[in-house]
């Protein structure tokens, strides 16, 4: 039994079949990377995970509960935290208080009236931000508002947040895309640390197959919202299913 | 100092110091000059500033924070005003409890109509609570008032009435007052060709005030208040994260209705008078302009918005053409009438055209309102410093926009 286990999940977009009868369980500790074509229902799935939509059929267990007709934020409080494609962050506040609010959020729940205490007078939120924003090597950029950052700040930042919460499973969906490839592998460093810190699920969506070769433990291919293979990296690479519906285009 | 940082311990006492020496500063000019004019320092338009002061910083939690535009708050000052005259006609002229249920009232119909507003965003969100203030103005107007069933006395106003029953008022006096201390009475200082008043209504108010901008500023600096600012940048992200952002906009939107509501008992508590026009969406209106015009989402920007206009309201209404020709009388006739036919219809009942202009040119050229244009200026002068080599230089370089 994994942590996440997907059965039967189908969604239709009116004619469009984006997903059809998808299987997948997703151990614990492992990384887990989804890759397919574009169009293959990859983010549609993702966002089948966090409450964004509602599958039409199957079912979706994290960790022995259903997440199915949960809200966002009950998802989140479960444990799943997600890296959006385009890095999602507080743009008018700074990056401390950035880190500062999942760090409240996975501690005080979805909603607590602290009116009248000071922010910066919790000193365990404040050590937490520090020590998480010395992790992903952005203390000297704390103050400055997050709007401002470079993109690839902005995608280290949105990972900080969401690794604040200590997440039990950790979605990326394409954390390196639009990335340099120093800043790439900038990032495959900082995920593979991650990893070896903490007892982490991932699940990452990714096109660059240098990262999910670099990262992966498992990958299932995805083709017209269906599964086709879910194998080892060493196996995926020689697959000729995969190399016609993929890879072969890539030239990998 | 009471759990604020260096910067805005600074801004409250300017706040402090403003209000408290508000009679002063609003009477500048003797009371025998032709600039007298101009003098703003009397009781009941000093209560005004304050009183619509506190109504904007209220209604800047919610907008200024949570970036929420509430089109109807003036129900709630409307609804504190009612309830604080009925406490007036069922217990007695004073104003204590006559303030405390304007608030819990006005609390009570901010969580109903939050709750039901709160599930759109955006504009719709403002149609919605436009909506409901207007229902309720007319509710006020002429529903609620029939002779089987008089909640708001219609178009008259609701007003205390000697066959009152006031059952606590004993040997009270027969205006309001806060435990026999009349609001009405004042102390007038004559110093030479100045006179300047000194007014307990109005000091009541600027008390009040004072403590609703400490409780808001603790709310600004609060995690609460940083997660409000979550909702207004980014309302998915902050779901996503495991909040739910309505409970933190129902509270920011029943924490503004009761700072109105406050403000509409403080109104009925210096004149014991409700109207249902107080409800209108003018006045709604009126508090968005505020907010804007001083500064949205800043601390001391509503104060300063509210003050702003009702001086306008007040002062730039009451300049006539009579008052024209005595200010051009010195002019040849042809340029002075010139000159009046050019200024008339700016001023008298055309002040609405010269705050509308100046309303322009502040969401123009300084979207961040009357702070930002404090700030601006500010800043030149301390560019001018920053040339300068050494520490202080580094500090005004590195000073951060708001």
């Amino acid at each position: 039994m994994g942590l996440l286990e997907i059965k039967n999940v189908g969604k239709r977009f009116g004619g469009l079949k984006a997903l059809d009868n998808v299987n997948l369980s997703v151990a614990e500790n492992t990384v887990h990377a989804i890759i397919g074509p574009n169009g293959a229902g990859k983010s549609t799935l993702l966002n089948c995970l966090i409450g964004k939509l509602i599958p039409d059929t199957g079912s979706v267990m994290f960790d022995g509960q259903s997440v199915l007709g949960r809200k966002p934020h009950e998802i989140n409080q479960m444990g799943i935290s997600r890296v959006f494609q385009t890095p999602e962050i507080f743009g008018d506040l700074t990056v401390f208080e950035n880190v500062m609010i999942p760090i409240f959020a996975k501690r005080d729940g979805a909603f607590a009236l602290h009116a009248l205490r000071r922010v910066l007078s919790d000193r365990d939120i404040v050590e937490r931000t520090e020590m998480m924003l010395a992790d992903v090597n952005m203390l000297d950029k704390r103050d400055a508002h997050a709007a401002s950052l470079s993109r690839g700040d902005k995608r280290r930042l949105e990972m900080a947040m969401c690794l604040s919460q200590q997440p039990k499973l950790l979605l990326l969906d394409e954390p390196t895309a639009g990335m340099a490839r120093a800043d790439t592998n900038n990032t495959i460093d900082l995920l593979k640390e991650i990893k070896h810190k903490r007892d982490i699920t991932m699940c990452i969506i990714e096109h660059d197959m240098h990262v999910v070769f670099s990262l992966a433990e498992r990958i299932t291919v995805l083709a017209q919202g269906t599964p086709l293979v879910e194998d080892s990296p060493d196996n995926i690479k020689g697959h000729p299913k995969v190399r016609e519906a993929y890879l072969g285009e890539a030239q990998v | 100092m009471l759990g604020l940082n260096k910067k805005d311990t600074t801004i409250l006492i300017v706040v402090a110091v403003l209000t408290m020496a508000a009679p002063f500063i609003l009477n500048p000019f003797p009371t025998n000059s032709s600039l007298a004019q101009f003098n703003a320092g009397y009781p009941d338009l000093m209560q005004r500033f304050v009183i619509y002061g506190i109504f904007a910083i209220g209604f800047n939690i919610l907008f200024g924070l949570t970036g929420y535009l509430s089109f109807g708050h003036a129900a709630f000052l409307g609804i504190g005003s009612y309830s604080a005259v009925w406490m007036f006609k069922l217990l007695s002229f004073n104003v204590i409890p006559a303030i405390a249920l304007s608030i819990v009232v006005a609390g009570l119909f901010s969580v109903v109509i939050g709750y039901i507003s709160l599930r759109r965003s955006g504009i719709y969100f403002s149609i919605l609570t436009l909506a409901f203030a207007q229902m309720s103005f007319n509710l006020a107007y002429s529903v609620l008032s029939n002779p089987k069933f008089n909640l708001t006395n219609g178009e008259t106003g609701l007003q205390v009435y000697g066959s009152d029953p006031q059952y606590l008022k004993g040997s009270g006096p027969d205006v309001t007052h806060i435990f026999g201390l009349e609001m009405r009475a004042t102390e007038t200082l004559k110093l030479g060709g100045w006179s300047f008043d000194f007014n307990v209504g109005y000091y009541l108010c600027a008390l009040i005030l004072l403590v609703s901008f400490y409780i808001s500023v603790r709310i600004f600096r609060s995690p609460f208040g940083m997660m409000l600012r979550a909702v207004k940048s980014n309302q998915q992200r902050m779901n996503y994260t495991g909040l739910n952002s309505r409970p933190y906009t129902l509270a920011a939107f029943v924490i503004s209705g009761m700072y109105a509501g406050l403000a509409g008992g403080l109104l009925a508590a210096m004149d014991p008078l409700a109207g249902a026009e107080r409800m209108q969406w003018t006045a709604s209106g009126e508090v968005v302009l505020m907010t804007i015009l001083g500064g949205a989402g800043t601390l001391i920007g509503p104060v300063l918005g509210a003050g702003f206009i009702k001086y306008f309201e007040n002062i730039f209404s009451k300049i006539n053409d009579n008052v024209l020709h005595t200010w051009f009388a010195a002019l040849p006739d042809g340029m002075e009438d010139f000159l009046i036919t050019i200024v008339h219809p700016f001023v008298g009942k055309g002040w609405h055209l010269t705050l509308g202009l100046m309303f322009m040119a502040v969401v123009i050229f300084l979207p961040g309102g009357l702070v930002q244009g404090g700030q601006k200026i500010g800043r030149l002068f301390r560019r001018r410093g920053a040339n300068a080599p050494g520490p202080e230089g580094e500090a005004a370089r590195k000073q951060p926009a708001e």
